[in-house]
């Protein structure tokens, strides 16, 4: 099926070519930090991860929420997300091998990767987000594969798969949940070391995940003859997923906001107090933090009115809305912030450097890439069986 | 054979390109390293310490798996000596026991290993250009091994 | 007989599994082990115990100097870099006022002499170690002794541990040291870029039956032993006179104890 991926439109190639482009110059940058070290990164011995494992815990939302489509469709019999399915596990797929990629960069010697399987630690929770997140690529890439290429020859898809599929949908939930482990079991992070945590990132993963996927969805629909969303009907009912799952996750930021500050215990509330108001004279992600704010009340607000959730335009804004609201929340604040202040309670602040974006952008491009190539092999079967 | 043609012309290129670095090399054998036994740095030893820790032969063929029985000894169960197969005893150290016979003069010079420019250690040939220095072998077998990026020579020729 | 192109890859497939199978089968057999006849032993002077600790007591250490003088000790015997900036800092033991190391307990009525007098802080070899716990390959790991050791061999550079730690007591390696440490100590190897370092309470020198060089070097202002023993004197100390620790609510339990205002001991 991969050749449906080299012929194309002559968009489709200088789409193809800018992401190469794009992949070149990350990767020219992540040779100047691979000979150079993290030192060319704005990563510090206070504030010693930054944007890139804030993208690894967006992304590990991101390849979760394909259990939004999954689910509903297979546990409930959910027939409108038929069509949509595929592109879920197509989007989630790209984005586990983004989150392995920006742990890769991430590390410091990664010639030693192996490391982590020659002497497994299982007191770590780094080795069972290793375990989970190999095993969902597996996962998806085998049932993604699966049922597109039965419905390519017009079969059902085998019965082997079924077991499969069923066994996705705790697995997502656990990647996401293993992920947010890594930060709530720290003894000395109060802004992570919270009991909803995992809770707060899977609310998180199934409101900004599914509505990427509804803007891929139009995107879809704007270059190619395929519809997600033949029946209609499919589009909205993910529309309320989206909603709900930023409106649970919106209610238990508030929660973490009333224990932190209402106990009154200082250390609990002061990188609440650093991302909001700013701490000892530091503010810089005080604006970050409130267009979030702002961004994730306006995005609920466009899904909650039917006027501007049917209206396309409209209801663009306010995906985009909570996508960037959440991608701030997780994809920058919350990494960075738990290690403000310091365990000295001094205030340590972060910036990426130039190099450290040019090489984030060099894995989503990649990502983007493999996106592209695997919807494009989806959207050729589809118009093919059409025609 | 459908599309033979281009078929077995892509093979003999491939074939080809995959041979280049035989071909290129052929009848040009350069002569392996010259490994003394009785540099001037071993006969200034007393001769009960002239012998390395293992046979030579054992050595050959095992140096890489003893230094990383060493370093796991050393490093991870505190067992910082090492009792040979003839039950002699030497510390664990590649600065204090390896390197007293394994380096030259060069290679120990004060001025040498304090020069930032030098401080790479594999890639610097004045640390390594002595018949009885590990870069001497592993040069001509084309292996990197990355203890100098840390380790250094023996205490006293650096003081 | 011919085969198609499906049958010819699926048997392809299964040879070289069975090739590649086998050979780690065997190669998974061979001996790792190379010296038939040969074992390990201690050090003929190390310095046996069960739990090492170290109490601080801040009576002798009368000016700034005397502390500064310990750091750079530890700094100079462990090649530990200057990088001249706070970001890529390393240190192994350093100073930080009253008000910062026992952060949490803040009183605004404290003498103000108290709240920014200076104390030495370090690794605290904590009994139940967070960043041990992180580790994903051991390169961290406690060793019987209650040494927090690190393999700098194994580390893989993900930093794990430096979030797991409550006091800050890691530092990364941003660059390559070896280009900032300005008079090569040859007691103790450099560190490659990459990897995480911090105090490891001198064990190289325990193997020589030596005291911790910052110990060495701290006019009594250190005390170094093994807590299990009832007679040595850190245990005495902390036996006998209120000393406090670093953060103790986490449970981590802190093997640096501060004896503050305490006086005359022994």
């Amino acid at each position: 099926m991969i050749e449906k991926a080299l012929s194309g439109s002559k968009r489709y190639w200088i789409w193809v070519t800018l992401l190469l482009g794009m992949i070149a110059i990350g990767f020219y940058a992540y040779m100047n930090q691979f000979n150079n070290g993290l030192g060319v990164t704005g990563m510090s011995r206070d504030v010693s991860w930054g944007l890139y494992i804030a993208q690894f815990t967006f992304l590990v939302g991101v390849a979760a929420s394909a259990v939004m489509l999954v689910l509903p469709y297979y546990l409930h019999d959910f027939k409108k997300f038929g069509k949509m399915v595929i592109l879920g596990e197509f989007l989630a797929i790209p984005a586990v091998i983004m989150c392995m990629l920006f742990i890769v960069v991430d590390l410091g010697q990664p010639m030693r990767i192996m490391n982590v399987i020659l002497h497994p630690s299982p007191r770590s929770v780094m080795f069972y987000d290793m375990i989970v997140l190999c095993g969902y690529l597996l996962i998806n890439l085998v049932v993604g594969w699966t049922t597109l290429g039965a419905e390519r020859k017009g079969f059902p898809s085998p019965k082997w798969v079924k077991p499969i599929i069923y066994l996705s949908i705790p697995w997502a939930v656990s990647i996401h949940t293993v992920t947010a482990f890594l930060y709530a079991g720290l003894p000395g992070r109060h802004l992570w070391l919270s009991a909803i945590m995992a809770a707060r990132f899977l609310a998180s993963a199934f409101a900004a995940g599914p509505a990427i996927l509804l803007l891929l969805c139009f995107i879809v629909r704007k270059v190619s003859k395929f519809n997600p969303d033949p029946e209609g009907g499919a589009i909205q009912s993910l529309v309320k997923i989206v909603r709900y799952a930023m409106i649970a996750n919106i209610f238990f930021y508030i929660l973490e906001i009333f224990t932190a500050f209402y106990s009154g215990i200082p250390e609990y509330s002061a990188a609440l107090r650093y991302t909001l108001f700013g701490l000892n004279g530091y503010n810089s992600l005080v604006p970050i933090m409130w267009t979030a704010v702002v961004l994730a009340f306006l995005g609920v607000a466009i899904l909650i009115f039917p006027s501007t959730r049917m209206n396309g335009a409209t209801l663009t804004i306010g995906l985009l809305s909570i996508i960037i609201a959440n991608w701030i929340d997780k994809g920058m604040v919350l990494i960075v912030a738990g290690f403000v202040p310091n365990s000295f309670e001094r205030v340590v602040e972060y910036a990426p450097t130039l190099n450290e974006v040019l090489v984030t952008l060099g894995v989503y491009s990649i990502g983007l890439l493999l996106i592209t190539i695997l919807y494009k092999v989806a959207i050729s079967v589809r118009e093919e069986k059409a025609s | 054979m459908y599309k033979g043609g281009k078929i077995i012309a892509s093979l003999i290129i491939f074939a080809a390109l995959f041979t280049i670095p035989f071909f290129y090399n052929m009848g040009k054998v350069n002569a392996g390293p010259d490994v003394a036994l009785d540099t001037p740095a071993i006969q200034r030893l007393p001769a009960s310490e002239q012998q390395c820790v293992e046979s030579p032969e054992f050595m050959k063929e095992n140096h890489m798996q003893l230094l990383n029985q060493w370093r796991e000894e050393a490093v991870r169960n505190g067992q910082t000596v090492y009792i040979n197969s003839q039950g002699k005893k030497f510390d664990i150290s590649l600065q204090d026991t390896c390197l007293k016979c394994h380096a030259t003069e060069s290679a120990s010079n004060p001025v040498v290993l304090n020069n930032p420019a030098n401080s790479t250690g594999v890639s610097n040939p004045a640390l390594n250009a002595s018949p009885e220095f590990c870069a001497s072998c592993h040069d001509y077998s084309a292996v990197k091994p990355l203890c100098w990026t840390c380790h250094f020579e023996p205490k006293e020729a650096v003081k | 007989m011919s085969i198609n192109r499906r049958q010819f890859l699926r048997r392809a497939g299964v040879i070289t599994a069975l090739g590649l199978g086998s050979s780690f089968v065997i190669s998974g057999f061979r001996k790792k082990e190379v010296a038939e006849a040969a074992g390990f032993a201690k050090a003929p002077k190390d310095m046996p115990a069960k739990r090492w600790a170290m109490v601080v007591d801040m009576s002798k250490f009368k000016t700034e100097a005397d502390m500064n003088k310990v750091v750079e000790a530890c700094h100079k015997l462990h090649n530990v870099p200057d990088f001249g900036n706070p970001k890529d800092e390393i240190k192994w033991i350093w100073k930080d006022d009253y008000h910062h190391t026992f952060a949490g307990g803040f009183n605004e009525y404290l003498d103000e002499n108290v709240m920014h007098s200076p104390f030495l802080v370090t690794c605290n070899h904590c009994d139940n170690p967070p960043c041990v716990k992180a580790c994903p390959t051991q390169a961290t790991f406690k060793r019987p002794d209650g040494i927090v050791a690190m393999d700098f061999h194994r580390c893989i550079g993900c930093r794990f541990c430096m979030a797991a730690c409550p006091f800050s007591a890691r530092s990364f390696n941003f660059k390559d040291p070896r280009t900032h440490i300005d008079e090569i100590s040859p007691e103790y190897p450099t560190r490659t870029p990459g990897v995480v370092e911090k105090c490891n309470f001198c064990y190289e020198r325990l193997a020589d039956g030596l005291q911790p060089v910052c110990v060495e070097q701290s006019n009594g202002g250190l005390i170094f032993g093994d807590l299990d023993d009832p007679n040595s004197e850190v245990r005495k100390i902390i036996s006998t006179k209120l000393t406090i620790r670093r953060k103790p609510e986490l449970g981590t339990q802190p093997c640096v104890y501060y004896l503050v205002g305490g006086g005359e001991h022994d």
